[in-house]
């Protein structure tokens, strides 16, 4: 597949005189050049953005690409030195991330318990569901002037933004997980006498987990995003109020650093929930091995 | 015969919604006996174990049942993300859980896969593991519905003796429901042929034989199947 792949992309195909598919499957050799293909593969993947940032660098430096319009990588990295050193950077991202994480915290536990309740009652679901679901349709960004006529451009209105784009992927994904617990796992529940508490520690929890593992993942996201938005609408601190005061200065380098550390912060998030996963879900066939994460809802 | 009873039934009725599909049936099973219960599909076997098992409501009759009856299901229903020794151990309480559900899993022949989860094993041993997890709560009456039927005729054969084997030392009351006449003959102190919502038949195998011999009488696989409805030269 791998040396396919690449002749494909040359325009002239290479002349075959063997068709690598009648060579014995199990071969050594056919199998270690698979998997030089497939490291080749990898490096190559990671060739490619480290020659664009190359190619960036040497656009800038050559002065074709103004600094105004998008400065060096160097000047980028020279700043970030710069600012972690004056301790500047590391206050705003503290604020950034403890906003994020309470916020997180907040909407969780509300998508957790609010998913709980109607994923097994009836009458909590008639109660909520299609309130919440009403709720849910409204992008929560379109409630973003509402939001700051409420509690004014402060440390409330973030961590109210992102606690409502996290409550919705949680809760969703609580019910979902709920609902699709095996019913003949809860009637063995019941023929082996557990209580209401062990029921729900041994069987609905870890049941219902790969899909509240999953709502982590999207509100992780959501949760970022409602973060940045928040933050470059108005704030006095934070990785969003560096950016927007580096504009008033025309400070390119600084407005660049803080959409890197946006994306790296959000890379390491996906990580971590990807980890939490692999750990939490052991257990589960798609997680066995090597452990690929899994994709969409 | 006199043992005290594993459970006692009588008039027993049941019916979903407006059908009835047991209607009046006795049934006493002893301590220590392990009955068969053969029947054509449909029939409401399934019906009267949930029953027994106090799984669904019953509409007339008594149930003279322990408080907690353990059930092995046609399929093994091990929780996927606990491993073996903590599947076995669920609904234990007191201490030494996990020596005690060790045990039980040595005596079905899994005592050195403790740690390891369900998706790692066979359908015999998940089936094993799920007789282990029964027979761990010492109970007094053990129902299995039809727990061998998802296995190949040798790991069948190979279930028979190690249930007879462990029912011979735990001596529970035993119901096994069973579409096979071959494994009711082999296994049980009594055969019951279950029709028309009641107990049309049944044989005890341990009666005294026709010349004051005592042994096991067994019923001809013929005479069962007829008793099935199903014609023995068919066979
Ligand atoms: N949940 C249910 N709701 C309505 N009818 C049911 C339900 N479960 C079983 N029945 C009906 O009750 C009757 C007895 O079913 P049951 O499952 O007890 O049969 P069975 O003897 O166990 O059959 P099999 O040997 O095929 O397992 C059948 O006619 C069936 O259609
Ligand atoms: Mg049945």
């Amino acid at each position: 597949m791998t040396l396919a792949g690449l002749n494909a992309t040359t325009a002239v195909p290479a002349p075959r005189t063997v068709d690598p598919r009648r060579k014995t499957a199990g071969s050594p050799s056919r199998f270690a050049a698979g998997l030089f293909a497939g490291y080749g593969l990898v490096a190559l993947s990671w060739l490619a953005p480290l020659v664009l940032v190359a190619a960036w660098e040497a656009l800038s430096r050559a002065g074709w690409v103004s600094a105004q319009v998008l400065p060096a990588p160097s000047k980028v990295l020279a700043t970030a030195i710069k600012l972690t050193v004056s301790g500047s950077l590391l206050a705003d991202l503290g604020t950034s991330l403890i906003r994020a994480a309470t916020g997180f915290v907040l909407g969780g536990l509300v998508g957790l318990t609010l998913g709980t309740l109607v994923g097994f009652s009836r009458l909590a679901e008639a109660a909520i569901d299609r309130s919440v679901q009403m709720i849910r349709a409204i992008p929560f960004l379109a409630l973003l002037p509402l939001v700051i006529v409420w509690f004014g451009v402060g440390e409330g209105e973030k961590i109210f933004l992102v606690a409502l784009g996290v409550t919705f992927p949680i809760y969703v994904n609580t019910t979902l997980g709920i609902r699709q617990i095996d019913a003949k796992l809860l009637e063995l529940g019941r023929v082996q006498g557990l209580g209401s508490g062990v029921l729900i520690r041994r069987i609905i929890l870890p049941g219902a987990l790969p899909s509240i593992l999953t709502g982590v993942r999207y509100a992780l996201a959501t949760a970022w995003l409602a973060l940045v938005v928040a933050e470059t609408i108005g704030a006095e601190s934070g990785l969003g109020f560096l950016a927007m005061d580096a504009r008033e200065f025309l400070r390119t380098d600084v407005i660049v650093l803080t959409i890197v550390i946006y994306a790296l912060i959000g890379v390491a998030a996906d990580s971590l929930a990807r980890l939490l996963e692999r750990r939490l879900l052991a257990w589960h066939p798609r997680y066995d091995g090597a452990g690929q994460g899994r994709t969409g809802r | 015969m006199t043992a005290r009873p594993a459970v006692v039934v009588s008039g027993l009725v049941r019916a979903y919604g407006a059908r009835p599909v047991i209607t009046g049936l006795d049934l006493r099973i002893a301590r220590g006996e392990f009955v068969a219960l053969l029947g054509e599909s449909g029939c409401g076997k399934t019906t009267l174990l949930r029953a027994l098992a106090g799984l669904d409501p019953i509409q007339g009759g008594h149930i003279d049942a322990p408080r907690r009856p353990a059930v092995v299901f046609q399929e093994p229903r091990l929780l996927p993300w606990e491993n073996l020794w903590r599947n076995v151990g669920l609904g234990l309480d007191g201490s030494a859980v996990r020596e005690r559900a060790a045990a039980a899993l040595d005596e079905v022949g899994l005592g050195d896969r403790l740690e390891d989860w369900p998706r790692q094993l066979s359908g015999g041993q998940a089936q094993r593991v799920a007789l282990a997890r029964a027979l761990v709560q010492e109970p007094e009456l053990l129902l299995l519905d039809e727990p061998f039927a998802a296995l190949d005729a040798l790991t069948r054969i190979r279930m028979h003796s190690l249930v007879a084997a462990l029912v011979a030392r735990h001596r529970p009351g035993v119901l096994l429901v069973t579409h096979d006449v071959e494994e009711a003959i082999a296994l049980a102190d009594r055969i019951l042929v279950m029709r028309d919502g009641a107990i049309a038949f049944d044989h005890d195998t341990r009666r005294v034989g026709d010349g004051g011999v005592r042994g096991r009488t067994r019923p001809t696989r013929a005479a069962l199947l007829a008793e099935l409805g199903v014609a023995a030269e068919t066979v």
